[in-house]
């Protein structure tokens, strides 16, 4: 560490002009002098890239294989770029691939999947968020307690309640219905939604609750009017967290519905794994790289509100 | 006629009781200030005035009513708050109008009320803007726009100058008196800042630890404190203590350190038993030279330290062995290490208490 020190010393005074331009000062004057290609940075670009690479790699391979026909995959070059550009597999995933019976690829699983977020991110933001609101504004008795249930519901896995949530489905008559499943991602997402949302609104300044009361307004126009236009950056937090956490969620799509109602990723395990015939690496490609297309879309359009809300509710809490 | 009265209020989170069976009368238009320390239950007494905390017992009226039970919008009073607490989402006049529209007022009436608010604080250009795009003043000053278009009878500011800088400061403080003046509301002002509570006051009341110390006339507080707490607490430089001892005998006199500085001419409050006691002096109440010989008490110090102010300058010394300061006026050079002649009058001192810091 030292020496490095000694050894920058001589490099910055060769750097450096002996005297300043506008006014003739003598010694260092203005903007400390910095070097593009000096070892610190040749080290740090140089793992950002390798890191980048590795990471990106796979997605190349995959989006490369599913491009490609299943003779020229059989060559076993899979870093190369297909010689002749296929889309195919695409069509074939999507519209036309077969899950035990359903021949009717992708598609279905899709507009299940659709089917089963939509709802489910609608209704549990909605629930969560007036939660959290009361939580951090309108401190009833009994709302430590209840807060303190909730997070630890938050810590429990998934196993421990999959069947006892079978037979509360069963006798409300939702299983192996999208409303069944839509239920249970519903309250699932509740604590750490709930959490999330009770941060957010308790970062709010008090005072704001404080003069809208003294306005007159009650708890749903506190809530509607104040607290829902000044929270936007925490709503697209949670919407991306649930789209993502829904849309990619295996284990409950496959123990709540039934063939007909699997959700994407159901469908999608279901391909791929399939034991009969060809293995259709091509195909399998192409469908994998169609079930997490809508989570990346998300990602990528609301990336920036995403990283502000995130930072906005780990301020205070 | 009483506007608002505060009648054996306590309140307690948990096991710390942040207000101690406190009793307080606000007569109509009066400008009553709560001034104490940071934590002293200023701003809670407030809050519970307000509705916005229940209280653990007792009870408040306004106007003769009984609002213990009642919500803050059926109480009667506007507050402004330190933070400004401004809508940010609405425009200036959306900001002005809330509360009027959540009332379900017709909407003339709301214009005419937000007309006439805006013309008093002389917001009007403002009113088409967000709370992002005014200055700390003007923000301050939609602030009390919100309380005015309410139409109430009390007005509660909590330290609502403490987030602008000092010359805005006074500038608001100004306006805030000129507007008391005009409307002749009552209005009841949480501050920790004493120059603000002496300037806008008609009454104050000096807070600690949940109780209210002295609740009187700004000079009768500044003059004669009834406690060592509320003497410190006023008075920017401070007052001076000095600690020693009453002695009695034909005349009066407090002792230090071999200085005996007579009491005959102090107002006892009741006969002084001797014993150990403080004895405070603010600094304006010392004279220099010619004036201090023909004061009951005068001394001869060396000065330490000097501080020029601009309008006058404060000099500190040792008196009887006891860090001491004094007021001079600024065209009078004074330097480190000069003897000088001081002198004061006791009848303008404060004598307290020894262990319980009462007046003497």
């Amino acid at each position: 560490m030292v020496e490095q020190v000694f050894r920058a010393v001589p490099d910055m005074a060769a750097v450096a002009p002996a005297t300043s331009r506008a006014s003739g000062l003598v010694g260092p004057s203005g903007p400390r002098p910095r070097r593009t290609f000096s070892r610190r940075n040749i080290f740090i670009y140089g793992t950002l890239f390798v890191v980048a690479i590795y990471y990106l790699l796979p997605l190349y391979v995959m989006v490369v294989t599913s491009l490609k026909g299943m003779p020229e995959i059989r060559l076993g070059n899979i870093f190369s770029p297909p010689v002749e550009i296929t889309f195919e597999p695409w069509v074939k995933a999507w519209s036309t691939a077969c899950t035990g019976l359903n021949c009717d690829g992708l598609s279905r699983g899709f507009w299940n999947s659709v089917r089963i977020t939509v709802p489910s991110v609608f209704l549990s933001i909605a629930i969560a968020s007036v939660n959290g609101y009361a939580l951090a504004n309108w401190r009833f008795k009994g709302a430590e307690i209840f807060f303190t249930v909730l997070v630890v519901g938050a810590f429990i896995p998934y196993q421990v309640m999959l069947y006892p949530v079978v037979i509360v489905l069963r006798e409300i008559g939702l299983y192996g219905s999208l409303w069944g499943l839509v239920l249970v991602h519903t309250i699932f997402g509740m604590p750490i939604l709930t959490l999330l949302f009770r941060n957010y609104f308790a970062s709010l300044p008090e005072e704001l609750f404080k003069a809208a009361r003294v306005d007159g307004a009650g708890f749903w126009t506190i809530y509607l009017r104040i607290m829902l236009p000044m929270s936007l950056p925490i709503f697209v937090v949670a919407v991306i967290l649930q789209v993502t956490g829904i849309w990619n969620d295996f284990l409950f799509g496959v123990v709540y519905t039934k063939p007909d109602t699997y959700p994407m990723t159901v469908q999608l395990n279901n391909i791929v794994n399939a034991v009969q015939g060809v293995k259709e690496y091509n195909v399998n490609m192409a469908a994998t790289l169609l079930t997490g297309l809508v989570p990346l879309v998300i990602y990528f359009v609301s990336g920036k509100l995403f990283v502000r809300g995130i930072a906005a509710g780990a301020v205070k809490g | 006629m009483t506007s608002v009265v505060v009648k054996d209020v306590s309140l307690s989170f948990g096991a710390y009781d942040v207000l101690k069976q406190l009793n307080l009368d606000v007569p109509e238009g009066e400008f009553l200030v709560l001034l104490g320390p940071s934590g002293c239950g200023k701003s809670t007494l407030l809050n519970c005035i307000a509705g916005l905390l229940d209280v653990s017992d007792g009870q408040i009226f306004i106007k003769g009513k009984n609002v213990t039970w009642e919500e803050p919008k059926d109480r009667g009073i506007g507050m402004v708050f330190q933070s400004y607490a401004l809508y940010p989402q609405m425009t200036v006049e959306g900001n002005l109008s809330f509360g009027l529209k959540t009332a379900g007022m017709a909407r003339d009436e709301i214009s005419t009320r937000v007309a006439r608010a805006s013309e008093i604080l002389q917001i009007e250009p403002l009113l088409k803007r967000k709370p992002a795009a005014l200055s700390g003043g003007q923000r301050q000053r939609v602030a009390i726009g919100r309380a005015l278009v309410r139409d109430v009878d009390v007005f509660l500011f909590d330290e609502p100058l403490s987030n602008l800088d000092a010359k805005l400061r006074s500038e608001l403080r100004v306006e805030i008196k000129r507007l008391h003046q005009k409307l002749a509301n009552t209005m009841i002002y949480v501050t920790h800042d004493q120059i603000e509570a002496m300037t806008l006051a008609d009454r104050i009341a000096v807070m600690k630890g949940g109780v209210i110390q002295q609740l009187d006339a700004p000079q009768v507080i500044y003059n004669k404190p009834v406690n060592r707490f509320v003497a410190g607490f006023l008075g920017s430089p401070g007052m001076n203590f000095l600690d020693g001892e009453v002695e009695g005998g034909a005349v009066p006199a407090f002792g230090i350190a071999g200085t005996k500085i007579p009491l005959d001419r102090y107002g006892f409050d009741h006969v002084a038993a001797p014993g150990k006691a403080v004895l405070g002096i603010r600094p304006e109440h010392v004279a220099l030279g010619d004036a201090a010989s023909t004061m009951p008490f005068s001394a001869e110090i060396g000065v330490e330290l000097v501080e020029p102010m601009g309008s006058d300058t404060l000099v500190w010394t040792k008196l009887g062995g006891q860090s001491f300061a004094f007021r001079v006026e600024a065209e009078r050079h004074i330097s480190r290490g000069d003897r000088l002649c001081i002198g004061f009058d006791p009848a303008r001192a404060s004598l307290f208490d020894g262990q319980s810091g009462k007046r003497i």
